[in-house]
């Protein structure tokens, strides 16, 4: 089936675009103050409460800020690559929102819409592919940069995500086994009809978010940004926005991945688990907008999961990080892949050796 | 090697068990007990809508007191500058001229009186020194400006508002002060 290309095909996708950056943007916008609310309840302040009620305004305060500072491009940088960096950055972390089911369909002005950029056939590889070159944006910057500091961030960053790249990598193959498909839509549409993911790889999920971590840079993986190690990392250099850009683009990849884990584990945008929701009978934009709802939820409870972890764990370190991805996870994805490609062959040999 | 105190003692270092290889069960248990604080009550209040009492000895930013009906207190005598360790205080003297008494309540009143609040210690014993009462330490605290002459406080910045004028400042300006001689009782 082949959807039409007409205008309206054009200015649905053209908003839904928009939407979609612009949701990524203000989440990313707010995952810095839950960031800063979370750490502070955590450790028993209060955290941001002076800009409007409850520091609500704070992000904006902060991007502001930002934008105000001086913008400082060192003179032995070099100056087309060092501006390459931070672009590539956050280019990389918004793309990957493109494949991702936000929601079943709407229907307005007599047309089904699809909450989904593009449904691509090969939506995970696609995900996988982009989020992969948010590296370069990391490295060019650390290179253009000139500094020892911030090429050593951005060494550890390439050599950390490719670590941690391979053993995520294998656990998706398990996966993939299981759903036999490639494209994010049709894995929620599997997960509503039959179980949530999670429960057939639990093993598989646990490394995938242990390899999540170190792909967002985040504690206890944060070692590319290690302060007391390496000043400020990748990012010693920058200032200003381009800085900002760095930053943001943390919180987006952040976004981006509890999205992609709650749509490969836990159902996407579906409700419940062992529910069918199709059978209450609500209209097609309601139950569009209870999906939405649901994945933002399961969102929120992710980025909750990743502010936490990084308030309680210490950070490993470097040879401790390369030993757990190379010796411990890299194997245990093995395994699992090799014991899941096992029980699916048994089940389809209809449980007969 | 010999021990140089009894108190030493032999650190134990055996290799990690399997379950403490593992992690994740410290990491769990160190992610619970994060968790248990979202629920512990906060120590830091919200400072300037929220305040501490102080206690009722506070010494804040000096006031220069007036007497009921709006007179100034202070005769310029000297003491409060003498008694000062950080030699904070400076004033000039001058005589009260006849149709100023509403103004000063003796003969002598204080026609300059200035204090450096950046050489101030907040000691306290300029309140001690003054016999006329004229002197005292407000509940006033943390003083800002953009500019080190402006912390050198005038007298129009010191004295207390006018009773009889002002009776609502003054209030305010008195605050819930206990007079020292009560509180050494």
């Amino acid at each position: 089936m082949y959807a039409v290309i007409d205008l309206a095909l054009i200015v649905e996708k053209l908003a839904l675009i928009v939407i979609v950056v612009m949701a990524s943007l203000v989440i990313a916008m707010y995952a810095t103050y839950a960031e800063r609310k979370v750490a502070a309840i955590l450790q028993d302040r209060r955290g941001p409460n002076r800009a409007g009620p409850f520091g609500i305004l704070q992000p904006v305060a902060d991007g502001l800020k930002l934008f105000f500072k001086e913008e400082i491009i060192p003179n032995f940088s070099s100056r087309f690559l060092f501006i390459l960096g931070p672009s590539l950055a956050m280019l990389t972390a918004i793309m990957a929102g493109a494949v991702v089911p936000w929601g079943d369909k709407v229907h307005f002005f007599e047309r089904d819409i699809s909450l989904q950029v593009a449904d691509v056939n090969v939506g995970i590889l696609y995900v996988f592919a982009v989020v992969s070159m948010g590296v370069y944006g990391i490295m060019i910057g650390s290179w253009a940069s000139n500094n020892k500091f911030s090429l050593l961030g951005g060494l550890r960053a390439a050599s950390q995500l490719i670590s941690y790249e391979l053993a995520m990598g294998i656990t998706l193959i398990a996966l993939l086994m299981v759903t036999g498909t490639l494209s994010l839509k049709e894995m929620v549409v599997q997960q509503q009809q039959d179980r949530w993911n999670f429960l057939y790889q639990p093993f598989g999920f646990l490394i995938f978010l242990i390899c999540a971590f170190a792909e967002c840079n985040r504690t206890p993986f944060d070692l590319p940004e290690a302060e007391n190690e390496l000043i400020g990392g990748y990012h010693t250099e920058y200032s200003s926005m381009k800085l900002g850009f760095y930053l943001f683009s943390e919180y987006i990849n952040m976004f981006i991945s509890s999205v992609i884990m709650s749509t490969l584990f836990f159902g996407g945008y579906d409700l419940l688990p062992f529910v069918d929701e199709s059978k209450w009978g609500l209209s097609t934009n309601w139950m569009a907008l209870m999906g939405i709802s649901a994945l933002m939820i399961k969102v929120v409870c992710f980025l909750f999961f990743f502010m936490w972890v990084r308030w309680t764990i210490p950070r490993f370190r470097y040879d401790q990080l390369m030993r757990l991805g190379w010796r411990i996870l890299l194997p245990l994805a093995l395994l699992n892949m090799l014991a899941t490609g096992a029980v699916i062959l048994l089940k389809m040999n209809h449980w007969h050796f | 090697m010999q021990a140089l105190t009894n108190r030493a003692k032999q650190v134990e270092r055996k290799p990690m068990s399997f379950i403490e290889r593992l992690y994740l069960p410290a990491i769990f248990k160190g992610m619970l007990i994060t968790f248990s604080h979202i629920f512990k009550k906060r120590p830091t209040i919200n400072y300037p809508e929220k305040k501490r009492p102080f206690s009722p000895v506070f010494r804040g930013l000096h006031i220069l007191n007036r007497d009921e009906e709006g007179r100034e207190n202070c005769t310029a005598c000297g003491l409060c500058a003498v008694a000062c360790p950080a030699e904070a205080i400076t004033m000039e003297a001058a005589e009260r001229q006849t149709g100023e008494e509403n103004l000063y309540r003796e003969e002598k009143y204080a026609a300059k009186y200035e204090i450096n609040m950046l050489r101030c210690i907040f000691c306290g014993l300029c309140e001690d020194a003054c016999p006329k009462d004229a002197i005292y330490m407000s509940e006033t605290f943390a003083p800002a400006d953009y500019q080190r002459k402006q912390f050198i406080y005038k007298k129009e910045e010191l004295l207390i508002p006018h009773p009889v004028n002002e009776p609502e400042a003054y209030k305010k300006a008195l605050g819930n002060r206990v007079k020292k001689e009560k509180v050494n009782q």
